[in-house]
Parts: C-alpha cells; sequence; structure tokens
C-alpha cells in the first residue's frame, strides 16, 4: 500500500544519473565518466532493497542501452546481475562503513565492465582501449559522494523507513 | 528490435534535449549580446562570401549542362539532385572510444541508416541509426569506418579508413609505387552507393613506402571540421538519372533544394 511512496523520487535520481552519463566533457576527461546509473541503482537496492530490484536493474540498464545507442539488452544484463548480487546480499553490507563497501562496489563496476567487454568481443574481436576500465575506477572513488547524496535524498523523502 | 528501441527512445530522447540544454542556452546567450559591429562584420563577411558563390554557381550550371550533355554522347546516365536537411549536433557524450554523435533530427524528418552527412566542408560521416527524435552519426574517422574515396587529380581509387583520431585518416590499401603524394585531395568515388560521388573528403598529409611491406603507409586529414561544426547536413541522394533533353518544369530536378526547417 505505501509501495509506492517516493517511487518518483528513485526515479528523478535515476534520471540524472542517466543525464551525467552523457554529460558532454572535454576528450580527456570523458573516458573516467563512471557508470553512474549503476551505482545509483546500487545505492537503491541496498537501502531499500524492497522497492528497487531486478526488475528496476533491467527496466533502467534497457533505457541506458538506447541511451548511449549500444546493443539492446547489454546494460540490462550486467544490471541485473549487479543488482541481484546487491541484493542478495544486503545485509551484510549494510554494516560495513562507506570505505568497504567501496571494496565491493568496485568488484560490481568490474563485473559489469566485464560483462560489456564479453558482449562486445561476442559481436566482433573488440580493439579496445585500456581506458575502457578507467569508469571502474572512478566509479569507486565516487562511491562515497554518491552514498552521501542519495542518503541525503532518502532522509529528506522519508523513504526506507519500513512501516 | 527496432521497435522497441524506438519505443523505449521517447522516454530516453527528452534525457538528450535535457543535457544539451545549457550547451544551447549559453550559444543563445553569446548571440544576443554579441555587438552591432561585430553582428554588421558578420553580415558583409557573408554577403561577400554569398556573391561569390553565387558566381561559381552561375558557372556551375553551365558546366552541369555540359557534363550531362557529354555523358548523353557516352550513353551514360547521370546521377544528380541532392536534397538535405540541416541538423544540429547535441552535445552530449554517449562513448568515449567511438566517433559516434547525435544529432537532433530522426526518423519524423525521414532520416534513414546509411544516409551520408556533410558539413561545409566535405565528409562528415553517415547515418548509423535513426530514432523519432534523434539519430546517431557515425564519423568517418571512427576506428570501424571505412569510405570509398578516389584521389581528385588521377581518379586512383581505394579505401579510407578511420584511425580513432578526430583529425586522421588512414589509407591502408595502396602500394608503395602508388601515385600519391602530400596534399592530394580525396573526394567520394561513389562506390558502394552510401556517399554520392564527388565531395570532398580528406586531403593527403603524408606518404611513406615501407620496403618490406605490401602496402604504403598513408595518412590525410578530413577536410570537414568534424571537432567544431554544430550543423551538419544530412543528404538525401536522388537516384532518378537526369533525362537528356531537360522538361521546361518548374521545379528543375537538376537545381539543388535545400530543405530547411
Amino acid at each position: 500500500m505505501n509501495k509506492y511512496v517516493g517511487l518518483g523520487r528513485i526515479i528523478l535520481t535515476i534520471a540524472l544519473a542517466m543525464c551525467l552519463r552523457i554529460v558532454p566533457l572535454p576528450e580527456a576527461l570523458a573516458a573516467f565518466n563512471p557508470d553512474w546509473v549503476l551505482l545509483t541503482l546500487i545505492y537503491w537496492s541496498l537501502a531499500v532493497p524492497e522497492r528497487v530490484g531486478i526488475f528496476h536493474a533491467w527496466t533502467f540498464g534497457l533505457l541506458t542501452d538506447v541511451l548511449t545507442g549500444r546493443l539492446l539488452g547489454q546494460y540490462a544484463l550486467a544490471y541485473s546481475l549487479v543488482i541481484y548480487i546487491c541484493l542478495k546480499l544486503h545485509r551484510r553490507l549494510r554494516q560495513f562503513p562507506v570505505i568497504q563497501q567501496g571494496l565491493f562496489i568496485f568488484f560490481c563496476l568490474l563485473l559489469s565492465q566485464l560483462l560489456l567487454f564479453l558482449i562486445k568481443n561476442f559481436q566482433h574481436p573488440a580493439q579496445l582501449h585500456a581506458s575502457f576500465w578507467l569508469p571502474v575506477f572512478t566509479g569507486t572513488v565516487s562511491w562515497p559522494l554518491v552514498y552521501t547524496v542519495l542518503r541525503f535524498v532518502r532522509l529528506t523523502g522519508r523513504l526506507g523507513r519500513i512501516k | 528490435m527496432d521497435p522497441v528501441r524506438t519505443t523505449l527512445s521517447f522516454f530516453v530522447d527528452p534525457l538528450k534535449y535535457l543535457v544539451d540544454l545549457p550547451t544551447v542556452l549559453v550559444e543563445q546567450a553569446a548571440d544576443s549580446v554579441s555587438s552591432y559591429r561585430a553582428l554588421k562584420k558578420e553580415n558583409e563577411r557573408l554577403r561577400e562570401e554569398q556573391l561569390i558563390h553565387q558566381t561559381r554557381l552561375l558557372k556551375f550550371a553551365a558546366l552541369e549542362k555540359e557534363n550531362i550533355r557529354l555523358r548523353a554522347l557516352l550513353e551514360n546516365s547521370f546521377k544528380l539532385g541532392e536534397q538535405v536537411l540541416v541538423a544540429e549536433l547535441l552535445s552530449i557524450n554517449t562513448a568515449p572510444y567511438e566517433h559516434i554523435v547525435v544529432v537532433n533530427k530522426g526518423t519524423r524528418f525521414g532520416v534513414h541508416p546509411q544516409q551520408p552527412v556533410m558539413d561545409a566542408n566535405g565528409v562528415v560521416g553517415q547515418v548509423f541509426r535513426s530514432l523519432p527524435f534523434t539519430s546517431e552519426i557515425m564519423l568517418i574517422t571512427d576506428p570501424n569506418h571505412a569510405i570509398p574515396v578516389q584521389v581528385n587529380r588521377n581518379g586512383l581509387l581505394t579505401i579510407a579508413v578511420g584511425s580513432g583520431q578526430l583529425n586522421r585518416l588512414v589509407l591502408p590499401f595502396l602500394p608503395g609505387n602508388a601515385d600519391i603524394r602530400p596534399g592530394d585531395l580525396l573526394i567520394t568515388s561513389g562506390l558502394g552507393g552510401t556517399f554520392p560521388q564527388g565531395y570532398p573528403v580528406a586531403v593527403v598529409d603524408e606518404f611513406t613506402s615501407q620496403p618490406n611491406k605490401a602496402f604504403a603507409n598513408i595518412t590525410a586529414t578530413p577536410t570537414a571540421h568534424l571537432d567544431r561544426n554544430r550543423e551538419l547536413m544530412i543528404v538525401w541522394s536522388s537516384s532518378k538519372p537526369v533525362p537528356l533533353i531537360s522538361k521546361p518544369t518548374a521545379n528543375n530536378p537538376e537545381t539543388r533544394t535545400h530543405v530547411d526547417e
């Protein structure tokens, strides 16, 4: 009954993350732009797992595919898998300090990027630049920022107080 | 697959325009505060340019007629008549390691994949995917892009492949003794059917033959301003050959029609 309260807020943050994903940056910085959509989805799946789950991950993955002009479904697959792992581990992860969560986030981002790499490789032998892996590192570094901002959004919206 | 992408793009394309909005606003602000003198200067310059181009076009019309007549003698039909649509670049960044840009015209304006895209100075690329409100354009410098070209000086045919750098094309399939020099203009050859024949693509800037390899090492610089222009032209080349004796109709297919918004 209370399920849809604050869903707009969640969707708004994800839409903002999608904007950040395609924001124009100088060429030197563009390779560093982390996967904001995945970071946002991870945060919400850890904070309010009863609201944001694999379905959301899959839907926003598809939208990200269209947004960035990739093969339809590759982000959907990567995001769903990562969010599945997050949902399985969310109880334990909530206890960790932010830095320790960062390590987990690193492996999540690495997994997603590895999947994207594999899918790209299946299409045609990819000759990817080493900079393909940079978003994993910058994403890990920006996790505390994402955590702080979204936590603020969650608390001001009184989201995640179950019942 | 495509209907799905089209449907989803209705949700996503507004975001693209939203991200582009600051750039548009800054541009408009810059336009509105530009001084009277600067505007007048620009106006004068444009008027001069227009005059020069008009005079050239006068000659061009005569040459075109002559060319058609000569081709008629050779019993060769000649493709002419291109429509263009001006599209504006959205300043968004989809993938850092690919040279794909997004413009603000899509299938609603009849844009379809594999259409050539030009700017005022040369070939920019081709439409890679078109959605209702936007379309993605692959630049000629994308590592996955190749364009059939011809050396303007002697008609030598070859293929120019993108290098992944915005100012560089590579010509990997010419032997060490090929007749090509730095400074040669490369134009589209029209082979392959995607790009119409005769548009400038690049200027050769380096030629080194490698004695131990079968092919020479040749690079060229695109003539189009790939990193500066915000306005691009999407081209429809009509495949109707021009009749040998032109009919006196109102809309002559030989004249270039500019379809603007």
